[in-house]
């Protein structure tokens, strides 16, 4: 018979047996981590900036967005969007985004989905405007925190990539995300984002969207940059961002917001 | 001890040395914490390289500028000049080789994506002429009667 005293010898002793090579194959070293943290060594931080003024919600920045980055045409999801909020006298805020705006908004209805909209009359608008949407490359980014494998991850330069490959298709950074803007890609399988047309800007090109916008309303720039047009703006005029309030650190900045935009 | 209190301790044993032998051989040599470090940065460093070799679609208005100096020059008089070449004709990949002619988006709904009258106080829109799509000449294409090129430059 086993005595009880055995027992918990052999269990502890078995323990240390399994946990032994665990940590001969430890491959993360705080302190060089720390160093690297400390370190960043990083000349360029992309960032973003809309004005919610020139948008004038013609969506041709979706429609080169999707072509771009080959996200499925007539599949309803985007990797950007634009919103349109309208504010009548009577204090009711309405939003839609038709499709994600990918046709732009060619009605003066508002879409509530299910084949409803809603008609408001031009007298009883107090504001009206749009609100183009992207992934904020944050620089808390929760989406990957969540990810359980490594697959989605930031680089040296801010943006948040997801490494197709790697990626399980679990669906927690799309949940994790507050900004709604992660969703599976209906061919791969995969999670997928707005990485701000890394290919393009790795290049030094501006993203689809900037290119297609003609009215300015989107710029890229590197806020490392202290002579970047978008990082004077960024640093010298009143800009916000989008739910300061989760500690994510967007990175995606706005003139003109307000505060019934979520 | 006995035997078969010892023998399944020796199976587990043996299942975890194989899982890490197994992540030894699947697990790739970039996979490791990178720059950004251990909670941002724990990744495949080769997928970037993934990402900066993705295609490029959209070539931008000044690609069109040697072979099509006609409409570059025209459109670039006239307030039309802010729109991309390839807003409205798709992007332009390896054109002319691949693909060899570019399409022509003729639909009304293209012109009405800024055309359609929307007299948004707070936004650009309402500084764009509008015409309703309803009354203004419905069914027919935009550009029979005007020149997406040179819009202000009379009718064809
Ligand atoms: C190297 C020269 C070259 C460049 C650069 C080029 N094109 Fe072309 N394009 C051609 C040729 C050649 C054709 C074929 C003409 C034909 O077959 O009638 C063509 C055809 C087209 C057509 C179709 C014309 C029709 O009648 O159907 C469009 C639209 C077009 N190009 C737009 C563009 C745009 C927009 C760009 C810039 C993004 C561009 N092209 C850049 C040479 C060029
Ligand atoms: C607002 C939309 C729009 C923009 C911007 C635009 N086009 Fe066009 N383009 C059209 C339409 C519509 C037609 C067809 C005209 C017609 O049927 O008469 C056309 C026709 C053409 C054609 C072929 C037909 C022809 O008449 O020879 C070429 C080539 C062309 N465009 C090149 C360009 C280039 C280059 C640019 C940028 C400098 C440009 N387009 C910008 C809408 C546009
Ligand atoms: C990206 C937005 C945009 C698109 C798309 C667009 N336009 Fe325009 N258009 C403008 C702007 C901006 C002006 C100059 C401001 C104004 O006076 O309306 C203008 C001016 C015009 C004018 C001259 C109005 C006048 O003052 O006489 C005509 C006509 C016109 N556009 C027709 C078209 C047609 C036809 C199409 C489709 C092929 C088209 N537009 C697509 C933005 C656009
Ligand atoms: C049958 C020919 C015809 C067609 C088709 C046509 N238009 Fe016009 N459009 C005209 C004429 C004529 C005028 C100038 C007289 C006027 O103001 O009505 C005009 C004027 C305009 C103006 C200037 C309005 C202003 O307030 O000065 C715009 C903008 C315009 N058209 C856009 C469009 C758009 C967008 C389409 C397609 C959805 C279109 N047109 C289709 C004939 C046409």
């Amino acid at each position: 018979m086993i005595s009880r005293r055995n027992f918990l010898k052999t269990t502890a002793a078995g323990i240390a047996g399994i946990t032994l090579p665990l940590a001969a194959f430890e491959i993360v070293d705080p302190r060089k981590l720390m160093a690297q943290e400390a370190k960043n060594p990083a000349k360029v931080r992309w960032v973003f900036l809309v004005d919610t003024y020139k948008c004038v919600g013609c969506g041709l920045c979706v429609k080169a967005c999707k072509q771009e980055n080959e996200i499925p045409y007539d599949a309803n999801v985007t990797r950007t969007w634009v919103e349109r909020y309208v504010l009548t006298k009577d204090g009711e805020i309405s939003a839609d985004t038709p499709k994600g705006a990918r046709d732009g908004f060619t009605n003066s209805k508002i879409d509530l989905g299910q084949g409803k909209f809603k008609d408001i009359k031009k007298e009883d608008i107090d504001k009206a405007y749009f609100v183009p949407k992207l992934c904020n490359q944050c620089d808390n980014p929760p989406c990957v925190q969540v990810c359980p494998v490594g697959a989605t991850y930031q680089t040296e330069d801010g943006v948040v990539l997801v490494d197709r490959k790697w990626c399980i298709g679990c669906g927690y950074c799309i949940m994790g995300c507050p900004y709604g803007v992660r969703f599976f890609h209906p061919v791969h399988h995969t999670a997928e984002k707005c990485n701000f047309c890394y290919h393009r800007i790795s290049k030094g090109m501006k993203t689809a969207c900037v290119d297609a916008c003609p009215f300015g309303a989107r710029l890229i720039g590197n806020i490392k940059d202290h002579n970047d047009p978008v990082t004077k703006i960024i640093m010298n005029e009143r800009v916000g961002v989008l739910k300061e309030e989760y500690g994510t650190k967007p990175q995606v900045f706005y003139v003109g917001l307000s505060r019934e935009v979520k | 001890m006995k035997n078969h209190v010892l023998r399944p301790l020796f199976v587990v044993m043996g299942i975890v040395a194989l899982i890490l032998l197994a992540r030894l051989v699947v697990v790739p040599k970039d996979f490791g914490a990178h720059e950004r470090g251990y909670m941002y940065g724990w990744h495949r460093k080769s997928d970037e390289q993934v990402w900066k070799d993705f295609k490029v679609k959209y070539q931008g208005k000044e690609y069109c500028q040697g072979c099509h100096t006609d409409k570059y020059d025209a459109i670039n008089k006239t307030p039309h000049k802010i729109i991309q070449c390839e807003n409205c004709h798709g992007p332009a990949v390896d054109h002319p080789s691949d693909p060899p002619k570019l399409e022509i988006d003729r639909s009304r709904a293209q012109c009405l994506r800024c055309h359609y009258p929307l007299p948004y106080p707070t936004s650009g829109r309402s500084k764009i002429r509008g015409i309703d799509p309803d009354k203004h000449n419905p069914d027919v294409e935009c550009s029979n009667c005007h020149n997406p090129h040179n819009p202000m430059g009379g009718l064809k």
